[in-house]
C-alpha cells in the first residue's frame, strides 16, 4: 500500500481556528449597506381557497419599503415539478404556505407588518393521510400540473420500479417467510444555523444570492429562471455561498423564502435578508419524508435470500422537492444489501396536506434500511438463524453485480460485520434478567458520486502564486463536514506541497468551476478525484518547465553556496544532463532530481521555481482547471437498473441495550460502528462524520418525530422536539474503519458522509427486541410505544 | 423605554444606550457588532447564544439588556490570545475534532469555559452535564468531550 505525507494522518481542519474564534461569518452575520429585513406571511389554513389579502395596513406602517403578495408580484414557480409557488395566489396546500412578504428597515418593524396582513380563505377539506389521500374520489389537492393539465388523483407523477429474478419462483423456493410493515416518522434536519439568505441587484439587474445551499450552481440555474420569470430575460445570478450552519440536506433545493427575498430585493432596489426563526425553521421548513414500507423476504434452508418484495408509501406533502426522488435511493439497498436473486419493489408519492418534505442525510436509504434489517432479523427468527450468521450467509462480495446492476468494485461487509460481532461480544449473551439485547445491522449507500442528475460532475480550478501557494477554487460546498479539510490534504498530498500553502477560496458561482451539488456523500470522492487530476496536470508542466529553469537556478545556487563554502567539491552529478521531466519530483514545496545526491543546494523552493517561470521574457503564471465526472449511470428509475454511483460504501452498526420494563425506557450501552471507507483521509474529521451521522441515527430512533395535527407542526422548538444532547450521548462509541483502497477512489477513499446514520435505528431496534422480545415497527422507538407493546404482550400472555 | 447602561465587556469598560425589550444577545451582535455569539433559537433551548456572565454560562437570548449593568461580560471574543492566538480550550477544540459547521461552537467554548474555571478538574459527566444545554447536530459529542478533557488537562499543567 502507498505511503502518503499528509492523507490518513492526524490533521486539524484548516477552517476550525476562525469557527472556535467566532469569526466564520454565516448568513445570519452578514450585513450590507442599505439592507432591509424581509419577512413572510404563512397560511392559517392547510388547504383552503384565498379570497382576499388585506395587505393595506402593513404598508402604510412606517420603516415598511414593500409588500408583496401574488396578486402585485410576477408569477415565479419552482420545485421538482414546478408544482410550487414563490407566493400562493388561489389557495394554499399546507399550513406553510407563503402569502405575502414584506421588506423593512428592522426586524421588527417586518414582524409587526406581517401580523397586520389579513388573510380571508374558504377553507377546503384537508388530507393528512397518504393512505386517504389515495383513495378514488379523494378531493385533489393540485387540480392542475405545472402544464395546466387537469390531475385526477393525489399521485405524484413520479415513477420507481425494479423487478428482477422471479418472484413467484423466489416464494415457492422459500422454506421460511417474514413480513412486516414499518413506517418513519417526518424528522428535522435541525441545522444549528436557521435557514436564509441575502438577495441583492446590480443596476444591470443581475442578482448576486448569499444563499444557504448545497447546490449553487443548480440554484444559479433555478434563480436564473426566476429573473426570466421576473421578465429579467437574459439576466445572471452570482450564488455566493457563506459558513453554512449545517447543512443534512436542507440546501438540496431553492426555497420560496430565497425567491421571496429575490422578489423583494427588485421591487425595493435594496439588499433583502431573510433569515428564519427556529420556530420558523421547525414549523415552515422542509423535514425529512415520512414513510411506510411494507416488506416480505424469505430463504431456504440453508438461510439464503430467495427473494424479497417491498411497496412503499411516501408522504410527499404538498409540494415535490427533490427530496421526493428518495425512492431512487430507496431501490439500492432494496436491490442490493445482502445477496437476493429475486426483487420486487415499489414506490409511491403521495401529495397530502402537510407540510412538504426534502432531503435529509440518508436520502430514503435510512428509511428502507430500517424497514430492512428490522426484517432481516425477523425472518432470521424464523429461520431459527442467528441475526449475525443469517447476514453473513447473504453478504454481499467484492465484484459482483447487483440486482439492480450496481456494479460492486470494493466490499468490505463481510469485515463490517465481522468486526462488530467481534467488538460486541456477539455470541456472549447479554447479561439475563437485566433486559438487555445486542443488535446489528447493515447498510450500502453510494460511496463514488450519485448520479440523479445529467452530470454528476465536479471542477477545481488551481492557481499558483510567486510564493508556492496554492489557490483551489471548487464547487462542493463546506457545510461543516470537512470538504476542505479533505480537499486540503487531497491538494497537498497529490500536488507535493504542505498542506498550509493550500488556500480554499470562497464558494461563488462566478468564480468556482460547476459542481453538481455536495450530496450523495460525494463531497470528498469528487474533490479529491478533482485535485489529483489538477495535480498531475501541473506537475507535468511544472516538470515539463524545469527542463530549462531547474539547472539555471541550481547553477545559481551552486555558486552561492561554493561561495559560502569554500573548499566544497560538488559531487560528481551532471544536473544539466538529469533534468528531464521524467527524472523530477516535488514533494513539501520542493523540487528536486528523484536520482541526485542530497545536496542542499540541488533542490528548488516551488516558489522559487515559479518566480523564475514568471518573471523572464514571455513569462508564465501557472493555473490548471479539471472537471471530474465519474464512470457511473443515470439509472432508469422506472426500470430501477443502473449503477448509479461508481462504487459503493458499506458498514455494520451494533448496539447493546437496556431497557426499563417499567418505564419503557430505552439506555444504550454502547454502540459499535465498523465502516468500509475504502481509505480514511482525515481521521478525525472522519471520526466526526460517523460520531455525528450515529448520533442523528439514535435521535431517528429513540425520540425525534415532528409531530402534526391536521398538518399544524405542534412541537416546532427544541423544548418538544428532542435531539441528542451531550447527556444522551452519554455511552462508548467503537469506530473502526475498514481500509478496502478502492479503485475509483481518490487514494483509495469512498464518500461515508451518509452512512453512519442509516442503520443505526434498525440495529436499536433489534437490541430491543433481542432485549425484551418486543418488535416496534414504526419509529421512532419511544418509552411510550414500548410501554403498550409489553403491556400487549403481558395481556396476551394472561 | 431607554436606559443608558455600562458594564465590563471583554475586560473593556462600555456604554450604551439600550431599549427596554433588548437582550443582551442584540447588544453584543448588532451594537458592538460581536457576531461569534450566534442566535440558534432566541429561547434558551440550544446554548449557541452562550456568553459568561460574573464567571456563570448564560443564554444571552434570555438575558435582559438592562440588567447587564455593573456586571461583566465574556464573550467568544474575550478568549483570543494576543498576537492572534487562540485560548486553550479554543485551540483544544480545533487539535481533537471538536468543530463541524462551527454554529454551536462559541457557545460550546463558553460553557466549557464557565465550567473549567469553576472546575478545573471535572469527570466526563460533570462536562456532559455541563454541556448539557449546547446543542450540537455535527458532532455527537464524542470529540467536544474530548477536547474539553485535553483542554482541562493542558490548563492543570499550566499550573
Amino acid at each position: 500500500m502507498k505511503n502518503f505525507r499528509y492523507i490518513g494522518k492526524e490533521t486539524s481542519r484548516p477552517d476550525a481556528p476562525d469557527k472556535a474564534a467566532g469569526k466564520a461569518h454565516y448568513i445570519h452575520d452578514l450585513q450590507r449597506p442599505g439592507m432591509l429585513y424581509g419577512k413572510i406571511k404563512f397560511s392559517d389554513h392547510p388547504h383552503a381557497r384565498i379570497k382576499h389579502i388585506d395587505t393595506s395596513k402593513a404598508e402604510r406602517l412606517s420603516g415598511v419599503r414593500a409588500v408583496i403578495t401574488a396578486n402585485n408580484s410576477p408569477e415565479v414557480r419552482f420545485g421538482f415539478l414546478r408544482d410550487n409557488f414563490a407566493l400562493k395566489k388561489d389557495k394554499v396546500r399546507q399550513y406553510r404556505d407563503e402569502l405575502a412578504a414584506v421588506a423593512a428597515i428592522d426586524p421588527d418593524i417586518a414582524e409587526e407588518a406581517i401580523e397586520l396582513i389579513k388573510v380571508e380563505y374558504e377553507p377546503l377539506p384537508g388530507l393528512f393521510s397518504p393512505h386517504e389521500a389515495m383513495k378514488k374520489g379523494s378531493p385533489l389537492i393540485h387540480e392542475t400540473d405545472s402544464q395546466g393539465r387537469p390531475r385526477t388523483d393525489n399521485l405524484v407523477p413520479l415513477q420507481y420500479h425494479h423487478e428482477s429474478g422471479n418472484l413467484s419462483a423466489g416464494k415457492r423456493a422459500a422454506k421460511y417467510m417474514a413480513q412486516g410493515e414499518f413506517s418513519t416518522p417526518r424528522v428535522q434536519q435541525c441545522c444549528m444555523g436557521t435557514a436564509g439568505c441575502l438577495a441583492e441587484f446590480d443596476m444591470n439587474s443581475n442578482l448576486t444570492i448569499w444563499a444557504k445551499t448545497q447546490i449553487p450552481f443548480l440554484a444559479q440555474r433555478d434563480f436564473n429562471r426566476a429573473l426570466s420569470d421576473m421578465g429579467l430575460n437574459d439576466k445572471n445570478t452570482r450564488v455566493i455561498v457563506p459558513a453554512l450552519g449545517g447543512g443534512f440536506g436542507t440546501g438540496l433545493d431553492t426555497h420560496a423564502y430565497e425567491y421571496i427575498a429575490i422578489l423583494l430585493a427588485f421591487q425595493t432596489g435594496r439588499p433583502v435578508k431573510i433569515v428564519y426563526t427556529r420556530d420558523e425553521e421547525f414549523a415552515y421548513f422542509s423535514p425529512r419524508q415520512s414513510s411506510t414500507t411494507k416488506i416480505t423476504q424469505g430463504c431456504g434452508q440453508d438461510g439464503k435470500l430467495t427473494f424479497r418484495e417491498v411497496e412503499v408509501v411516501q408522504d410527499n406533502g404538498a409540494y415535490t422537492s427533490w427530496g421526493a426522488t428518495y425512492p431512487s435511493v430507496m431501490m439500492m439497498p432494496a436491490t442490493s444489501l445482502y445477496r437476493v436473486p429475486s426483487v420486487y419493489f415499489n414506490a409511491q408519492l403521495v401529495y397530502t396536506n402537510n407540510t412538504y418534505c426534502q432531503a435529509m442525510r440518508g436520502y430514503g436509504n435510512p428509511e428502507h434500511t430500517w424497514a430492512l434489517e428490522s426484517n432481516m432479523d425477523e425472518l432470521a427468527g424464523e429461520a431459527g438463524i442467528d441475526p449475525y450468521d443469517f447476514r453473513m450467509i447473504n453478504c454481499n462480495k467484492p465484484k459482483e453485480t447487483t440486482p439492480m446492476g450496481l456494479k460492486v468494485s470494493t466490499c468490505g461487509l463481510k469485515e463490517c460485520l465481522q468486526t462488530v460481532a467481534k467488538k460486541l461480544d456477539w455470541k456472549k449473551k447479554s447479561k439475563k434478567g437485566k433486559c438487555r439485547g445486542k443488535g446489528m445491522a447493515s447498510l450500502i449507500h453510494v460511496g463514488g458520486g450519485g448520479r440523479i442528475y445529467r452530470s454528476d460532475a465536479s471542477g477545481l480550478i488551481l492557481k499558483l502564486d510567486d510564493f508556492g501557494n496554492v489557490n483551489a477554487y471548487h464547487g462542493g460546498v463546506e457545510m461543516g463536514q470537512g470538504l476542505h479539510s479533505v480537499l486540503t490534504l487531497g491538494i497537498a498530498e497529490a500536488l507535493g506541497v504542505r498542506p498550509e500553502k493550500v488556500f480554499i477560496n470562497p464558494l461563488d458561482t462566478s468564480t468556482c468551476p460547476w459542481d453538481v451539488g455536495t450530496h450523495a456523500s460525494r463531497g470528498a470522492f469528487m474533490a479529491c478525484n478533482t485535485a489529483i487530476l489538477a495535480a498531475n496536470k501541473l506537475r507535468d508542466r511544472i516538470f515539463e518547465l524545469s527542463e530549462e529553469l531547474f539547472p539555471q537556478e541550481v547553477e545559481k545556487n551552486l555558486e552561492k553556496f561554493i561561495k559560502k563554502n569554500p573548499g566544497y567539491k560538488p559531487p560528481d552529478f551532471d544536473f544539466i544532463k538529469a533534468a528531464k521531466r521524467e527524472r523530477f519530483d516535488l514533494k513539501d514545496g520542493s523540487i528536486f532530481i528523484k536520482d541526485a545526491p542530497r545536496e542542499p543546494w540541488l533542490s528548488l523552493d516551488l516558489g522559487r521555481l515559479l518566480r523564475a517561470i514568471h518573471f523572464r521574457t514571455q513569462g508564465q503564471m501557472l493555473a490548471t482547471e479539471v472537471f471530474y465526472d465519474p464512470p457511473n449511470e443515470l439509472p432508469d428509475f422506472a426500470k430501477g437498473f443502473g449503477n448509479i454511483s461508481s462504487t459503493y460504501a458499506y458498514g455494520t452498526q451494533g448496539a447493546e441495550v437496556e431497557v426499563d420494563t417499567e418505564t419503557g425506557e430505552v439506555k444504550i450501552l454502547r454502540m459499535v460502528a465498523a465502516h468500509d471507507v475504502g481509505k480514511v483521509l482525515n481521521p478525525p474529521a472522519l471520526k466526526g462524520q460517523i460520531y455525528g451521522a450515529l448520533a442523528q441515527g439514535i435521535g431517528y430512533a429513540l425520540y425525534e418525530e415532528l409531530q402534526s395535527e391536521k398538518g399544524k407542526i405542534l412541537n416546532p422548538n427544541f423544548r418538544d422536539y428532542k435531539i441528542p444532547t451531550a447527556q444522551e450521548m452519554d455511552f462508548p462509541v467503537d469506530l473502526e474503519f475498514i481500509e478496502t483502497n478502492d479503485s475509483f477512489g481518490p487514494f483509495g477513499a469512498k464518500g461515508v458522509a451518509e452512512p453512519g446514520l442509516v442503520p443505526t435505528a434498525p440495529a436499536i431496534a433489534n437490541a430491543i427486541y433481542d432485549a425484551i422480545g418486543i418488535r416496534i415497527r414504526d419509529l421512532p422507538i419511544t418509552q411510550e410505544k414500548i410501554l403498550a407493546a409489553l403491556k400487549k404482550l403481558k395481556e396476551a400472555n394472561d | 423605554m431607554k436606559t443608558e447602561i455600562s458594564f465590563i465587556l471583554n475586560g473593556l469598560e462600555v456604554d450604551v444606550t439600550v431599549d427596554g425589550h433588548l437582550r443582551l444577545i442584540d447588544v453584543l451582535r448588532n451594537m458592538m457588532s460581536l457576531t461569534g455569539t450566534k442566535e440558534g433559537c432566541g429561547k434558551g433551548e440550544c446554548g449557541a447564544c452562550t456568553v459568561i456572565v460574573d464567571g456563570r454560562a448564560v443564554n444571552s437570548c434570555l438575558y435582559p439588556a438592562n440588567e447587564i449593568e455593573g456586571k461583566s461580560v465574556t464573550t467568544i471574543e474575550g478568549l483570543q490570545m494576543p498576537e492572534h492566538k487562540l485560548s486553550k480550550i479554543q485551540q483544544a477544540f480545533v487539535d481533537h475534532g471538536g468543530i463541524q459547521c462551527g454554529f454551536c461552537t462559541p457557545g460550546m467554548i463558553m460553557s466549557a469555559k464557565a465550567l473549567l474555571d469553576s472546575n478545573p478538574n471535572p469527570s466526563d459527566k460533570e462536562i456532559r452535564e455541563a454541556l448539557q444545554g449546547n446543542l450540537c447536530r455535527c458532532t455527537g459529542y464524542v470529540q467536544i468531550v474530548e477536547a474539553v478533557k485535553r483542554a482541562a488537562r493542558q490548563l492543570k499543567s499550566k499550573q
